[in-house]
């Protein structure tokens, strides 16, 4: 598909998403979902469902709404003055944004690591066993220490903090630190792990261990990923989601997104035309 | 071409300019040099009046511990030794010092040169050791406050004579040969309360009396200030209410001190009937003063931990109370002591509201508790500089003295505390 | 007991609760499977309980305090045998005070009209009466609080929200502290004042030429008009308030503009602290500097020169205060000034003009609003500034505007009219809450005004 001109990339308001935006076994699902800021609207009408045990990505230009996207999933908008999220998000068939639920619960069954590794200044130990304790997961301190080396292992970090799980977790590398934030987030066990941009503060090595982790995670958990990387979600991710101006235009398997996109917005920004 | 004569003109000019410039230079550096040269003189000042206090005068006498004289029998009957005439002890050595001294007038002059409460410093003296009675010993006697002003004023190289008679005059100079005068250090001055005896007087009472007000002070405004802080900084929702609640606090922040002074006077004492005088209803006004300090440095401490953390410890899913409780407040807390040393600086340094409130009674006890009369430093400063003995200056110096550095003690920690735990992000 | 013995009961109360029920959480989540079967920590649960225990008592502790001793002094009142009953609000005080006093056994009972005697025992019993009840009150509270909360105590129970909305509250009642704090304080010179414009009109007080207080002392002078013009005190307030920011206002922004536009860093971080060295130093020193250093330095300046100049001079006391005020300017106008974006002065000094035409017509211009609010907040000071004034100015009230004689201030008439014994309701006191209130409108409009021009500042360049 040719573009004829660049009027062609405007979006028409009655945008429907392309591409398979539903399945049959839904972890979350998201429906008619707007999100404002005070009077301005970021995220216009997204529908969509995430899969159980699946790694989607989130990909799009700066300032498309993907990471606010990405927010309202676990309600950490909540801290944002002025926020309003209008339409239906559920896990499990539970509304998130029904008044009965508690958020702090909702944010123990869907974790998040953040753009910039921001470990807690305190011990790498208590990094991880901070979650588990405030939850009340541990009755014991073997418990606590179990915990601890299972997270640490399954974000990789285990065999090179073993040692020293009492010094300050700030003191690690951006690569490091980032995993612990990884350990820190799984040590709650968490349902569905919510990343985003966790690569951009750093380098390609650190990237590449991360990326290496997160395909090991999916096995376990539902992880939705934002990044403005188009090779990361090429690696990493099953589906991909791309998302222009707060409208959500395309959904598809990653592969198929990256080869043959429906949508010439999708095209135009795989190709390069704008980011 | 045009070009050169603009040139030229602006050469013309630029003499002139550059010594505006020269000049406007100037004054910057004189203005800073008067800041600075204010500061020096205000110290040496303090410092020049003030340093004589820390030493006082005292006479060797040979004190003989005479029962008869005192008029006394038991040490141990409370009743005589407060009736007991112990003057007579320091009077009588003097007089056998100086036998030749005959006339009514001329002993009156003589027993002037000891200070009123010497017999009392040597019923302490006795009483801590009852075996000296009836023996003698040779004892520094402290001297009364005009020879005091006299003898240092005389070592120093230009006496100061006004109060005294040449006779007098004469006895200290006997007295120097005979090495049986000098200056010792001045114990009273941290030992004792107030006293209408500049010789006697001391800081001790103002300063337990500051030392409480200060522990009581410290007690309500910090918790306060910082429960306030963490509610306007983390929960408080954007509304008109929580703006008054600011608008409010940034104002009390420059209402005038006295004012506050004017609240614990109509408030505290004539609505509650908290008793007047007493560090309790100090504590409650220099609360309400230094809150609104206390209040704003702690709501900036809170403002410089990232929000990263607080991020983090959200996504993981603490609630958030568990957030500030285990997160914000201990990265904030050097932050907020900082401020709460400030505070309590400028609390210690505070006089006009207090003198509404009854704490410039005089006062001699020192002060045992929280709801017992007290005055504090700085109104203790205030009452002896307004005294017309000339002694009171040299004292009220040497309190400024005092005060001062522990006000610079408490500045010099916050620095050292902002310095060596907040963090840098 | 004991309002004291009644809190650390309270306390002792509240620990018990806490781990009573911190413990019992603990044992119904052992069968269940560990605490992660428990909605909340088992330490909520124990919060939620020593709450529930202490605070309810508590308040009812610090209401009993308020109103303890005024309802039993009505009560003892009330009862007195009818020969004794007083005529005016001065006898009132004056037998309730002998009651308290015999009662606590300050004034000797021998001797004493049995009226009185019957008052003070009276008073006694009514004390214990009031002492058991409240510690009986207090103890069944506490006993509900923890029965109530230990009814509610299960496993699903939601103990950590409920803990953190009670917090919730703590810390807004903390925040509105300063509230109260504003509406005491009108409260408190609102209300005395308007006792005092019954017996004096405002206008008098607010335009009256004379001000001499001390006539007032007599019974029949009492409103006498003239007696409490505040004009001669508003006069001298400016007065010292003018050669104050006289000194203050070129010292301190001249330093500031050093400090920010000329000084290299080890200029500032030495010069810096040393100016504010001035604003941590006590009024009280600097007005024990102005009585006995500076104003004896200037009356024998002046009598060199032929001039009087007043022992208790205006310039004293204005000029002391001025060096006081430059820490003050001087650190405001630092931070109005480096808040200039570095472009404009880029943008004049590409253009040739020197640094000082640059400081001159760019950033002070700039910075001007800022400098603006810095000296009305100085200003305020200034006015109501009180130790300098009361030890170096003068206590008689002249209406002159020659800062060599001496002049008495707003701040001084009420240190003078408060300290000493008198009886709270004369005119004379409440003259001094009358002074309050102007001192109170003034210094809070003047500070309204200028923050609000700083804020408005502050934004513009943010």
């Amino acid at each position: 598909m040719k573009l004829k001109s660049e009027q062609a990339l405007e979006l028409d308001e009655s945008h429907v998403t392309v591409g398979q935006s539903f399945c049959d076994d839904p972890k979350m699902t998201m429906r008619n979902v707007d999100v404002f800021y005070s009077d301005k609207q970021a995220i216009y009408d997204v529908n969509i469902d995430i899969a159980k045990n699946e790694v989607i990505a989130m990909i799009g230009p700066s300032g498309c709404g993907k990471s606010t996207f990405l927010r309202t999933l676990n309600r950490m908008n909540d801290t944002v003055e002025g926020c309003r999220v209008d339409g239906q998000i559920c896990m499990d068939g539970q509304d998130l944004y029904s008044p009965k639920l508690d958020v702090v619960e909702l944010r123990a069954r869907v974790g998040m690591v953040f753009q910039k590794p921001n470990p807690f200044p305190k011990s790498i130990r208590d990094n991880v066993t901070y979650g588990p304790k405030i939850h009340g997961l541990a009755d014991t301190r073997v418990d606590l220490d179990e915990i601890l080396e299972k997270s640490l292992r399954k974000a990789g970090l285990w065999e090179e903090v073993k040692d020293r799980l009492d010094q300050p977790g700030t003191g690690l590398s951006g690569g490091q630190q980032q995993r612990l934030c990884i350990a820190r987030a799984i040590a709650v066990s968490p349902e569905v792990i919510l990343m985003d941009e966790p690569c951009s503060a750093l380098d390609p090595i650190a990237t590449a261990k991360i990326e290496e982790l997160i395909k090991e995670l999916s096995q376990n958990f539902t992880i939705a990923i934002v990044t403005h990387s188009m090779q990361q979600a090429a690696r990493v991710s099953h589906r991909t989601a791309y998302f222009h101006l707060g409208k959500l235009i395309e959904v598809n398997p990653t592969e198929q997104v990256f080869t043959m996109p429906k949508h010439q917005l999708t095209e135009a920004y795989i190709t390069g035309r704008f980011g | 071409m045009s070009d050169s004569k603009t040139l030229i003109k602006i050469q013309h000019s630029l003499t002139q300019r550059n010594r505006a410039e020269a000049r406007f230079h100037w004054y910057g550096r004189i203005a800073i040099l008067i800041g600075l040269m204010a500061v020096a003189l205000l110290f040496i000042d303090i410092v020049g009046k003030g340093h004589g206090a820390f030493r006082a005068t005292y006479i060797n006498l040979d004190i003989r511990y005479d029962a008869d004289l005192i008029g006394i029998d038991n040490l141990s009957d409370t009743e005589q030794l407060s009736a007991g005439n112990w003057q007579a002890l320091p009077k009588t050595a003097l007089r056998e010092r100086f036998p030749d001294v005959s006339s009514r007038r001329d002993k009156r002059r003589l027993n002037n040169l000891l200070s009123n409460g010497a017999g009392f410093d040597l019923k302490d003296r006795l009483l801590a050791s009852p075996r000296l009675l009836g023996k003698t010993e040779s004892v520094w006697v402290l001297a009364d406050d005009d020879i005091d002003t006299y003898y240092k004023s005389w070592l120093d190289g230009n006496a100061y004579e006004a109060r005294l008679t040449g006779q007098q005059i004469q006895w200290i100079g006997e007295l120097h040969e005979q090495g049986s005068i000098k200056l010792k250090f001045n114990s009273n001055l941290f030992n004792r309360g107030d006293s209408r005896e500049p010789e006697q007087a001391g800081i001790r009472g103002a300063a337990v009396g500051s030392f409480l007000t200060l522990v009581m002070t410290l007690m309500l405004s910090f918790p306060i200030g910082v429960c306030a802080a963490i509610y306007l900084e983390e929960f408080a929702p954007k509304n008109r209410w929580t703006d008054f609640i600011e608008v409010n606090i940034n104002n009390l922040a420059a209402v005038p001190s006295i004012i506050f002074g004017l609240l614990g006077l109509a408030i505290f004492i004539n609505f509650f009937h908290v008793p007047r005088s007493v560090p309790i209803v100090g504590g409650l006004v220099l609360t309400l003063m230094t809150l609104p300090t206390i209040i704003i440095t702690s709501r900036a401490a809170i403002k410089s931990v990232p929000p990263s953390i607080r991020e983090a410890a959200l996504g993981v899913g603490a609630s958030r109370y568990q957030m500030v409780l285990h997160h914000v407040l201990p990265l904030a807390l050097p932050g907020m002591l900082t401020g709460a040393i400030i505070g309590m600086a400028q609390a210690l340094g505070e006089t006009a509201p207090l003198l509404m409130i009854g704490m410039v009674a005089f006062i001699v006890d020192i002060p045992n508790g929280f709801s017992d009369p007290a005055t504090v430093l700085p109104v203790q400063i205030f009452l002896w500089a307004d005294s017309p003995e000339r002694a009171f200056v040299e004292k009220t110096s040497a309190a400024i003295m005092v005060l001062l550095s522990f006000l610079i003690a408490m500045n010099t920690t916050a620095v050292w505390l902002r310095r060596r735990l907040e963090r840098r992000w | 007991m004991q309002a004291t013995h009644l809190l650390s009961l309270l306390i002792v109360l509240g620990s018990f609760s806490f781990y009573v029920s911190r413990g019992r959480s603990l044992a119904l989540a052992n069968p269940l499977g560990g605490i992660r079967n428990l909605h909340s920590l088992p330490s909520y649960y124990g919060l939620h309980a020593a709450l529930w225990c202490t605070l309810p008592a508590t308040f009812l502790l610090a209401i009993w305090l308020i109103f303890d001793e005024i309802v039993i002094n009505a009560m003892v009142m009330t009862d007195l045998s009818p020969e004794l009953i007083p005529s005016g609000n001065a006898s009132y005080n004056l037998i309730l005070n002998k009651v308290a006093n015999i009662a606590n056994g300050i004034l000797p009972r021998e001797s004493q009209p049995s009226g009185l005697l019957d008052a003070a025992d009276n008073m006694l019993s009514l004390n214990v009466v009031s002492q058991w009840s409240i510690t009986l009150l207090i103890i069944t509270l506490a006993m509900f609080g923890l029965a109530w909360s230990s009814h509610k105590l299960k496993p699903d129970f939601r103990a950590r929200p409920a803990v953190e909305r009670v917090m919730q509250n703590l810390l807004l009642a903390c925040a509105c502290v300063a509230i109260f704090t504003t509406l005491g304080i009108v409260f408190s010179v609102l209300f005395e004042s308007i006792q005092f414009f019954r017996s004096v009109p405002i206008y008098d007080f607010v335009f009256g030429l004379e001000w001499s207080p001390q006539t007032a002392i007599r019974e029949d002078q009492v409103g006498s008009s003239g007696s409490f013009g505040a004009i001669p005190l508003f006069v001298g307030t400016l007065l010292v308030s003018a050669v104050a920011m006289f000194i203050a206002v070129p010292i301190g922004l001249m330093s500031a503009i050093y400090l920010a536009e000329y000084a290299d860093s080890k200029v500032r971080t030495y010069a810096k602290p040393a100016l504010e060295v001035l604003a941590g130093i006590p009024t009280v020193v600097y007005g024990f500097f102005a009585a006995l250093t500076v104003a004896p330095f200037l009356r024998d300046l002046g009598a060199s020169v032929g001039l009087t100049i007043s022992s208790e001079s205006a310039l004293a006391a204005g000029g002391v205060m001025g060096i006081m005020i430059i820490p003050f300017i001087s650190s405001l106008a630092d931070d109005v000034i480096t808040a200039v974006p570095q472009s404009m002065r880029d943008g004049s000094l590409a253009m040739g003009a020197t640094q000082s035409e640059t400081i001159r017509k760019v950033v002070i211009p700039a910075a001007l609003p800022g400098i603006v609010g810095g000296i009305m907040l100085a200003i305020s000071r200034a006015i109501g500034e009180t130790m300098i004034v009361v030890m170096a100015a003068g206590m008689a009230a002249k209406l002159t505007a020659n800062p060599l004689e001496s002049v008495t201030t707003v701040t001084v008439q009420i240190v003078t009219l408060l300290t000493g014994d008198q009886e709270f309701d004369s005119p004379k006191t409440l003259a001094a809450f009358a002074l309050g209130l102007m001192l109170f409108t003034v210094t809070l409009l003047l500070n309204i005004f200028a923050l609000h021009i700083v804020k408005k500042y502050r934004e513009q360049y943010e």
